[in-house]
C-alpha cells in the first residue's frame, strides 16, 4: 500500500510527461488526477490504521549510497507524523489536480502541467516518508525543483522566470544550511539515519566544540543549521523573499506548493527532528523569535498589498511563522495541528482566489474588483468559509489551532513565550483585518473593473467548485474533529507515539479566562471594523494612510528586503564576477602568464634579429671586439 | 596465455587510425571512414565494459598487469588497472564513439585526419589511465597534448592558433618539470615502476620538490586556479568533439594523476601541501563561479564551470578520506558525462545558428522542446541536484571535507549555491523567454543522431544519481588501500622524525 502511495504519482508524472502528446491532454488529466486520488484514499486508510492500531513501519526499498561509514537507503517510513503529512499532501494534491482541469482548460501545455504537479507530489512524499536525512534532502531539493518548474511554467513571461530562479536560489541558501547540518550530523553520529541519530542524542547533548573561538554545543549548531534550511523552504523572514514572487506561477500551484505542502516542509523538518531540538534551548528560542517576527512582518505587509495572491502569500508566510513559534515553545503537536488545518483553509483561499482570477480573466489587483458576490455566489461563500477559518473565527478550524498556539506560548512561562503570545494576539488582529479587507474589496463595494463588463462575470465550472467544497468541509470541520487527537492533553501523547519527542510533557493548565476569550473577541470585533474601513468609510482609511506615509511605504515595499538583497548580492556579485574576469583573469594572469611569456620571447628574438644586419663592417667590428676581449682575458691570466 | 586486454584497448584505436589513414579520401569513401571509426570505438567500448565485468572489485591489487621489456634495465612497458583507473577507461571509451557520431556535418574538411586524431587521442588517453610505469605514463600523458593541439589548431574557430598555442604553452611548461622529476625519481630509486615505488617509497628530503614538479603539470591540466586561463580559450575555439574530449577526459587525467602519483608516491609532501591545495581549490570554486555568472559565451560559461567543478575534485582528493576520494572520482566521472553533454548540446545549437552568444538565443523551448528537456537534465546534473550523478560526487566530497576542516566545507558549499545561479540563469536566457530572434524561430528540433547522443549521456547521469553503487563498489577497495598506504607513511615518518 505504501508503495502505491509513493509511486502512483511518479508513474502518473512519467505517463503524462513523456507520453502526454501521445495520449492527449484529457487522458493525462484523468490519469494524473485518478492516480493521486487513489494515493489520497490509500493515505487516509493508512492514517486510519495509525490512529486505530498505532501502525508503524519502515520499508527499505533499496540501497542508495554506501561509502565507508555512510549508508543510506531509499525507504518509506510510516509513523504518525508522516501519516499526517501523507494525508495532507495527497489529499490537497488530488484536489488541486482536479481543480486544475478546469483552471488550466485554455492552456496549451496541460499534460506538462499535470506531470509537474504529480512529480511534485512524488517528491513531497519522498520527503515526508524519509527515514534518513539524505532522502529527506532528496525530496527537499525535488520539491524545490518542481516548484521552480511550476513558478516558471509560463516561460514566456520574464517575471515568471525571474521568480522561478529567485525561488530556487533563495532556497539553495537554505539548503546550504541544511546540507551543513547533515554533514555535521554525519560527522558526529557517523550516520544519517533518523533512528540511529536520535538514539545517540542524549549522550552528546552536553558535548561542545570550539568553533572560531566560540565554545558551542554540538546540538545547538546542528539545530540552528537545520533550521536555516527550514527557514528557506518555509519562507521565514530573511529567506522569505521568494514566496511572494512565487505567485507568478499558476494559482493551483500556489495552493498546492506555496500554501499547503512544500512550504510546510520546514515545519515538518523541525518536528521530525524534535528529539534533537528538545536538547537545544538556544535553537528553540531562535525559532520562536524568527517565527514571531515573521508572523508579524508578513501580516503588516499583507495589510497593504493589492495583489490578491500576494496578500494570501504573505498570509501564508505569517501563518508559517505561527507554526514556528509553536515549535519554538515546544508545542510540536500544536504546530502540526495548525499545519493540518492551515492546509485546508489556505488551499481553499488560494483556489477560491483562483476562481476569482479565472472569472476576471487573469486580473489579480483587488482594486480592480469589487461587488461581485452575487455573480460568484459559490466562490464567495467558500472564500468566506476560508477567511473565517483563517482568522480563527470561533468553531472554525483555525480557531482551534491558532488559539492553541497562542495559549501554549503563554503557558511556556518564559519571557520569550509571553512575548510570542502578545505578538500572536496582535498578529491575529492584523490577520483578520487583511483577510476581511480582501473579502470586502473583492466581493463588496463598487464594481471597479473597466476591461470586463459586469454582466459577463460568471461562476467557475463545477470541476473547480467541487474541490473547493471538499476543502471547505475540511476548513470547517478539521479543527473540531481532530483537536483531541492532535493536541488533547491526554490523547495526543498516545497518538503521536514515538514520532515526536517531548522532554517534558506540555503544560496542562489553562491560561486565565480573559486570555482565552481575548483572541476570539478581537477576531469577531475586527469584522465590523474592516467593513467600516474598507467599505463604509474609505476616506477614513485613506486619511490613516496619508498620515502615516513613511510607515505605509515601509510596508508596501515589503520592508525593503528585495532592494537590500538586490544591492548586496545580485549587483555586488555581478560586479565581482566581472572584475575577476576582466581584471584578474585577462588583466593579470594572461598578461603576465602566457601572453607575457610569448611577448617576452618575441621581443628578445626581435632584438636578436638586429644582430644579423648583413653589413660586413658590423660583423668585423664585433669580431674585433670579441677578439680583443679574449686577448685581454688571456693576458691577465 | 591470456589475452592482453589492456594492450588491446590501447592498440585497437591506433590500428583503426592506420586503417583510416590508408583509405583514399575520394568522396565516395569519405563517409565510410566515419563508420570505420565508429566501429572501432564501439568495439573498444564493448571491450572495456567486458573488462569492467571481469574486473574483481574485491581486490585492491592491480589487475590484468602486463609487463614487457622496452629499454633493458631502464623502462618496462607495464600496464594494469585497479578500481581507481578502470572507471576512467570506461569513460574514455564511452565518450569517444559519441564524439564520432556527433561529427555528422560539423567537420567540413579533412574528416579523415580528424578521425585519425580522435582515435590516436583515445588510445593515448587509455594509456594514461593504465600505465604503471612513470616514463610510459609521461609519454601517454604528453602525447595526448599533440592530437588536441592539432584538433584545436586545424578545425578550431577564428582565434584557433592563439588558443592552440596558449594551450600548448601552458601544458608544456608544467610537463617539463614533471619529466625532470621522473628522471630524478629514477636516479633516486633505480626504478620507474609505480608498484615498486609504492613499496619502497621516496626519500622525504626530496618529496616536496618532486611533489611540486608533478603538481605543476597536473595543476595546469586540471586546471587549478591560477593556471586555468587556457581552458576557456581552448574550449571556445575547439570544435564540438574536441571540446567534449577536452572536458570529459583530458581534464580527468590530471585528477587521476593527483590520486595515483601525488598521493601514492609523495604522501608526506601531499600532507604538507594540503593548505595550498585547499586554498587554490576554494578560490577556483568561488572565483570561477562568479566569472561564469558573467559570461556571454555559452562555451566559456561551461568552461569556467568546469574549473569550479574540478576545484571540488582537487579539494576531495587531498582531503584523503574514504568519502572524499570516492566523491572525487565520482565527481570526475559525473563531470565527464555532464560537461560532455553540455558541450554536445551547445554544438547542436551552434550548428544551427553559428553563434554561441547567449543573447542571440531565447525562447528556444518553443521550437526545440526535446532539446529543452535534455538540456534541463544536464543543467540539473551540473547544479548537482539529488537524483543526478552530480549530487553524489559533490555530496561525498563535502561530507568528507567537513570531517577534516569545517570552514573549507562551508566555503565550498557556497560554490554549490553559485553553481545553481549561473546555470539557471543561463537556462533562463537561453531556453526560456520570448522568441524574439527570427533565426531562432527557424531552428529545428533534435535530429535522430543528436537525440541518440544526448539520451545516451542523460541515462547514466540519472541512473548513477539514483544508484551509484556500481561505481562506488568498483573504487572502494582500491581507495581504502591507497588511504592505508598514505596513513601508514604519515605515521611512520611522524614516529621517526618527531
Amino acid at each position: 500500500m505504501e508503495y502505491f502511495i509513493l509511486f502512483l504519482p511518479l508513474i502518473a508524472a512519467i505517463i503524462s510527461g513523456f507520453f502526454g502528446n501521445l495520449i492527449g491532454a484529457r487522458n493525462s488529466e484523468i490519469i494524473t488526477s485518478l492516480f493521486t486520488s487513489i494515493a489520497a484514499i490509500l493515505s487516509i486508510l493508512i492514517f486510519y490504521k495509525v490512529i486505530s492500531q498505532n501502525y508503524e513501519n519502515d520499508l527499505i526499498i533499496a540501497t542508495w549510497i554506501n561509502s565507508g561509514l555512510l549508508n543510506v537507503n531509499w525507504a518509506i517510513k510510516i509513523d504518525t507524523l508522516s501519516s499526517v503529512m501523507l494525508v495532507v499532501v495527497t489529499l490537497i494534491s488530488s484536489l488541486v489536480h482536479i481543480y486544475s482541469i478546469g483552471y488550466m482548460s485554455s492552456d496549451p501545455h496541460k499534460s506538462r502541467f499535470m506531470a509537474y504537479l504529480s512529480l511534485f507530489t512524488f517528491a513531497m512524499l519522498t520527503l515526508v516518508t524519509a527515514d534518513n536525512f539524505l532522502q529527506l534532502f532528496f525530496g527537499w531539493e525535488g520539491v524545490g525543483l518542481c516548484s521552480y518548474f511550476l513558478i516558471g511554467f509560463w516561460y514566456k513571461k520574464n517575471s515568471a522566470n525571474a521568480a522561478a530562479i529567485k525561488a530556487f536560489l533563495v532556497n539553495r541558501v537554505g539548503d546550504f544550511g541544511l546540507a551543513l547540518g547533515i554533514f555535521l550530523v554525519f560527522y558526529i553520529f557517523g550516520s544519517v539515519n533518523f533512528d540511529e541519530v536520535f538514539q545517540q542524542i542524549p549522550e552528546i547533548s552536553d558535548k561542545k566544540i570550539n568553533f572560531v573561538g566560540l565554545n558551542l554545543y554540538f546540538v545547538d549548531i546542528i539545530c540552528v543549521l537545520l533550521f536555516v534550511g527550514a527557514m528557506g523552504k518555509s519562507a521565514q523572514i530573511i529567506l522569505h523573499t521568494w514566496l511572494p514572487d512565487a505567485m507568478e506561477g499558476p494559482t493551483p500551484v500556489s495552493a498546492l506548493i506555496h500554501a499547503a505542502t512544500m512550504v510546510t516542509a520546514g515545519v515538518f523538518l523541525v518536528v521530525r527532528c524534535s528529539p534533537i531540538y528538545e536538547f537545544s534551548d538556544l535553537a528553540l528560542n531562535l525559532i520562536t523569535t524568527i517565527g514571531m517576527v515573521t508572523a508579524l512582518f508578513a501580516a503588516t505587509v499583507a495589510l497593504v498589498q493589492s495583489d490578491i495572491k500576494k496578500i494570501i502569500a504573505y498570509s501564508t508566510c505569517s501563518q508559517l511563522g505561527y507554526m514556528f513559534f509553536a515549535v519554538g515553545v515546544g508545542a510540536y503537536n500544536v504546530a502540526m495541528f495548525h499545519l493540518f488545518t492551515h492546509a485546508f483553509f489556505k488551499a481553499l483561499l488560494f483556489l477560491g482566489s483562483g476562481s476569482v482570477i479565472h472569472s476576471f480573466k487573469n486580473e489579480q489587483d483587488i482594486n480592480h474588483m469589487g461587488g461581485i458576490y452575487k455573480c460568484l455566489p459559490y466562490t464567495y461563500i467558500l472564500m468566506l468559509i476560508g477567511t473565517l477559518a483563517l482568522t480563527g473565527f470561533p468553531f472554525f478550524s483555525g480557531f482551534y489551532s491558532k488559539d492553541a498556539i497562542i495559549e501554549f506560548a503563554y503557558l511556556k512561562g518564559s519571557p520569550i513565550g509571553y512575548y510570542a503570545a502578545i505578538v500572536g494576539v496582535f498578529t491575529a488582529l492584523l490577520t483578520s483585518i487583511y483577510s476581511w479587507r480582501l473579502i470586502f474589496k473583492t466581493f463588496h463595494g463598487n464594481y471597479n473593473n473597466k476591461k470586463i463588463k459586469f454582466e459577463n462575470m460568471h461562476e467557475s465550472p463545477l470541476v473547480m467548485i467541487l474541490p473547493l467544497i471538499i476543502l471547505a468541509i475540511g476548513a470547517i470541520g478539521s479543527g473540531y474533529l481532530f483537536k483531541d487527537l492532535f493536541i488533547g492533553s491526554e490523547t495526543s501523547y498516545s497518538f503521536w507515539g514515538n514520532s515526536i519527542k517531548f522532554l517534558e510533557p506540555l503544560s496542562t493548565s489553562h491560561p486565565p479566562t480573559w486570555f482565552i476569550y481575548l483572541t476570539p473577541s478581537i477576531v469577531i470585533f475586527s469584522i465590523p471594523l474592516s467593513y467600516y474601513l474598507f467599505v463604509k468609510n474609505k476616506n477614513f482609511t485613506e486619511k490613516i494612510v496619508e498620515g502615516n506615509k513613511p510607515l505605509y511605504d515601509f510596508f508596501i515595499n515589503k520592508w525593503y528586503f528585495d532592494e537590500l538583497y538586490n544591492f548586496i548580492f545580485v549587483q555586488l556579485f555581478k560586479k565581482i564576477g566581472y572584475f575577476f574576469w576582466k581584471k584578474i583573469d585577462e588583466g593579470i594572469i594572461d598578461k603576465f602568464g602566457p601572453d607575457g611569456i610569448s611577448n617576452l620571447i618575441k621581443n628578445l628574438s626581435l632584438k636578436a634579429v638586429k644582430f644579423q644586419s648583413g653589413y660586413i663592417y658590423q660583423y668585423a667590428f664585433v669580431m674585433l671586439i670579441g677578439f680583443s676581449i679574449l686577448l685581454t682575458f688571456l693576458i691577465i691570466n | 596465455m591470456e589475452i592482453p586486454i589492456l594492450s588491446s584497448l590501447i592498440l585497437l584505436p591506433i590500428i583503426g587510425a592506420i586503417f583510416i589513414f590508408f583509405i583514399s579520401s575520394t568522396s565516395q569513401k569519405y563517409q565510410s571512414t566515419k563508420y570505420v571509426a565508429l566501429f572501432v570505438t564501439i568495439a573498444n567500448f564493448l571491450l572495456s565494459v567486458y573488462l569492467w565485468y571481469i574486473f574483481d572489485n574485491t581486490s585492491a591489487e592491480f589487475q590484468f598487469v602486463e609487463e614487457r621489456i622496452w629499454i633493458p634495465n631502464f623502462v618496462n612497458y607495464k600496464v594494469g588497472v585497479d578500481g581507481i583507473s578502470i572507471l576512467f577507461i570506461i569513460l574514455t571509451t564511452f565518450i569517444t564513439p559519441l564524439c564520432v557520431i556527433s561529427i555528422n556535418n560539423t567537420i567540413k574538411y579533412k574528416l579523415k585526419d580528424f578521425l585519425v586524431a580522435i582515435l590516436i587521442m583515445q588510445s593515448l588517453m587509455i594509456g594514461v589511465f593504465c600505465s604503471l610505469d612513470l616514463i610510459i605514463f609521461y609519454l601517454f600523458f604528453e602525447g595526448g597534448l599533440i592530437p588536441m593541439f592539432i584538433i584545436i589548431g586545424i578545425w578550431g574557430g577564428d582565434r584557433r592558433v592563439y588558443s592552440a598555442f596558449k594551450f600548448f604553452l601552458f601544458t608544456l611548461l608544467g610537463s617539463v618539470l614533471m619529466l625532470i622529476a621522473i628522471i630524478t625519481i629514477y636516479w633516486l630509486s633505480g626504478t620507474t615502476d609505480v608498484e615498486k615505488l609504492y613499496q619502497i617509497g621516496i626519500d622525504i628530503k626530496y618529496q616536496n620538490l618532486l611533489w611540486l614538479a608533478f603538481f605543476s603539470s597536473f595543476a595546469v591540466k586540471t586546471p587549478m586556479w591560477p593556471f586555468h586561463t587556457w581552458l576557456p580559450d581552448a574550449h571556445v575555439e575547439a570544435p564540438t568533439a574536441g571540446s567534449v574530449l577536452l572536458a570529459a577526459i583530458l581534464l580527468k587525467m590530471a585528477g587521476y594523476g593527483f590520486i595515483r602519483f601525488s598521493l601514492g608516491l609523495f604522501p608526506i609532501a601531499s600532507d604538507y601541501f594540503v593548505p595550498l591545495i585547499y586554498s587554490l581549490s576554494l578560490i577556483a570554486i568561488i572565483y570561477t563561479s562568479l566569472i561564469a555568472l558573467m559570461q556571454e559565451d555559452m562555451k566559456k560559461l561551461i568552461a569556467y564551470s568546469s574549473v569550479a567543478h574540478m576545484g571540488f575534485v582537487t579539494l576531495g582528493i587531498f582531503t584523503v578520506n574514504q568519502q572524499a576520494i570516492e566523491g572525487s572520482i565520482f565527481q570526475m566521472i559525473s563531470h565527464g558525462l555532464v560537461a560532455a553533454a553540455l558541450f554536445f548540446s551547445i554544438g547542436v545549437v551552434y550548428e544551427r545558428m553559428h553563434t554561441r552568444l547567449i543573447n542571440n538565443y531565447g525562447g528556444v523551448v518553443s521550437v526545440m522542446p526535446k532539446y529543452a528537456l535534455l538540456f534541463m537534465i544536464f543543467t540539473l546534473g551540473s547544479i548537482g541536484l539529488p537524483g543526478t550523478s552530480g549530487f553524489i560526487g559533490e555530496f561525498l566530497i563535502l561530507i568528507g571535507a567537513f570531517k577534516e576542516n569545517f570552514l573549507v566545507a562551508v566555503i565550498a558549499s557556497i560554490g554549490v549555491i553559485l553553481g545553481a545561479a549561473y546555470m539557471l540563469w543561463l537556462y533562463k536566457r537561453f531556453i526560456f523567454g520570448k522568441l524574439e530572434n527570427d533565426q531562432v524561430k527557424n531552428m529545428t528540433d533534435l535530429k535522430k543522431h543528436e537525440i541518440l547522443i544526448l539520451c545516451l549521456i542523460a541515462i547514466p547521469i540519472i541512473f548513477f544519481g539514483f544508484y551509484p553503487e556500481p561505481l562506488i563498489n568498483t573504487t572502494e577497495n582500491s581507495i581504502t588501500n591507497l588511504i592505508d598506504l598514505y596513513n601508514s607513511n604519515l605515521e611512520y615518518y611522524s614516529k621517526n622524525n618527531l
